[in-house]
């Protein structure tokens, strides 16, 4: 096996490299979350938050920060500008929204016609309630101490004793 | 214990009913915030003339349409026989082209008709972002002030024009001959 890339160094050579090459791969995953500079730590928590916010409206349920369709990297880079710009999130979600439609927001806003979405969990968890209650007590009726006449009290008596 | 039955069953068919609707629903297609608007500003130069100044407000003045389109979209492609339909009955039709590079758009446009009255060049999607553009082609139509009246995300086909653009086309000019008179 001699001059086989699997030799001792061979092996110490290619973990090596592989420990090299794991923080660049880091370095570059940050590098499409951050594109760059900001004036303070407030712009770039909103920016980040703002990435994770925004739906990029091609490739459906992904945000901008997750996709990278050309569309998305646009709307990182204007969200990037407004942000350096020094605008508020909202305005910046309004910018979007005045664009692309209420679809943009990963947190749909409350309004009427939305109204439906934002209360279903809790009639789910109402209708849910209504249903337990009705089985709790359904069961409750059941385990409820039988009555006995007399006459079978006596029988119960015999066959306790083994008569 | 009629309830037990009932109950279920009527949950079941709501649920089946909302399954239905949803199938005849196309979720690729947004509705645009952008009609009822005036058309968005934006300042680009002409395709074929890095030196000429294209604006929204070239697109005044007449009922027209305002496709977006880039040579490396398949769909735009084929969507170009019908527009070339349309510039020949004397619609004019503006384009926007869209994150492409100026040689391959003249080069396409040389070697296939071109529809259009005007190109603006938009190689980082700036204006694409301002008129809200997510998957091209798109074509919007304007009214003669320049307003935003509707808008087809993805290609425009032979039924959509004859139900939904031309009536449309024909009511805004009737409109403006009117507003003219």
């Amino acid at each position: 096996m001699k001059g086989h890339a699997w030799t001792g160094r061979g092996v110490v050579l290619w973990l090596g490299i592989a420990a090299w090459l794991l923080p660049a791969g880091l370095a570059l995953a940050l590098a499409i979350g951050d594109p760059g500079e900001f004036a303070s730590d407030a712009q770039r928590t909103q920016y980040q938050t703002l990435i994770r916010e925004l739906r990029c409206t091609v490739c459906q349920g992904e945000t901008i920060h997750e996709s990278n369709a050309a569309l998305a990297a646009d709307m990182r880079r204007r969200v990037y500008e407004m942000t350096r710009e020094g605008q508020s999130a909202e305005a910046i979600v309004a910018f979007m929204v005045a664009r692309y439609g209420d679809y943009v927001r990963y947190r749909p806003p409350l309004q009427a016609n939305t109204a439906l979405l934002w209360a279903s969990p809790l009639l789910l968890l109402f209708t849910g309630g209504a249903v337990w209650w009705q089985v709790i007590r359904r069961r409750r009726g059941q385990t409820a101490r039988p009555t006995f006449t007399a006459e079978e009290r006596a029988a119960l008596e015999r066959l306790r004793r083994g008569d | 214990m009629r309830w037990r039955i009932l109950v279920p069953l009527v949950a079941i068919v709501t649920l089946l009913g909302v399954l239905l609707l949803g199938l005849g629903l196309n979720g690729r297609e947004l509705p645009s915030p952008l009609v009822g608007k005036p058309a968005p500003a934006f300042t680009l130069t002409a395709l074929a003339d890095p030196e000429t100044r294209l604006t929204e407000a070239d697109y005044l003045g007449e009922v027209a349409l305002v496709n977006v389109w880039a040579t490396w979209c398949s769909t735009c492609r084929a969507e170009k026989p019908l527009l070339m339909e349309l510039a020949r009955a004397g619609i004019p039709i503006h384009g926007i082209n869209y994150r492409d590079e100026r040689e391959a758009a003249l080069r396409y446009l040389e070697i296939s008709d071109n529809p259009y009255r005007t190109i603006a060049f938009d190689p980082e999607g700036d204006a694409g972002m301002e008129w809200g553009v997510y998957a091209t082609p798109e074509t919007y139509l304007l009214d003669a002030e320049g307003v935003i009246r509707y808008k087809r995300t993805g290609p425009l086909s032979r039924e959509l024009l004859r139900d939904e653009v031309l009536p449309l086309i024909e009511a805004l000019r009737a409109e403006q001959r009117e507003a003219a008179s």
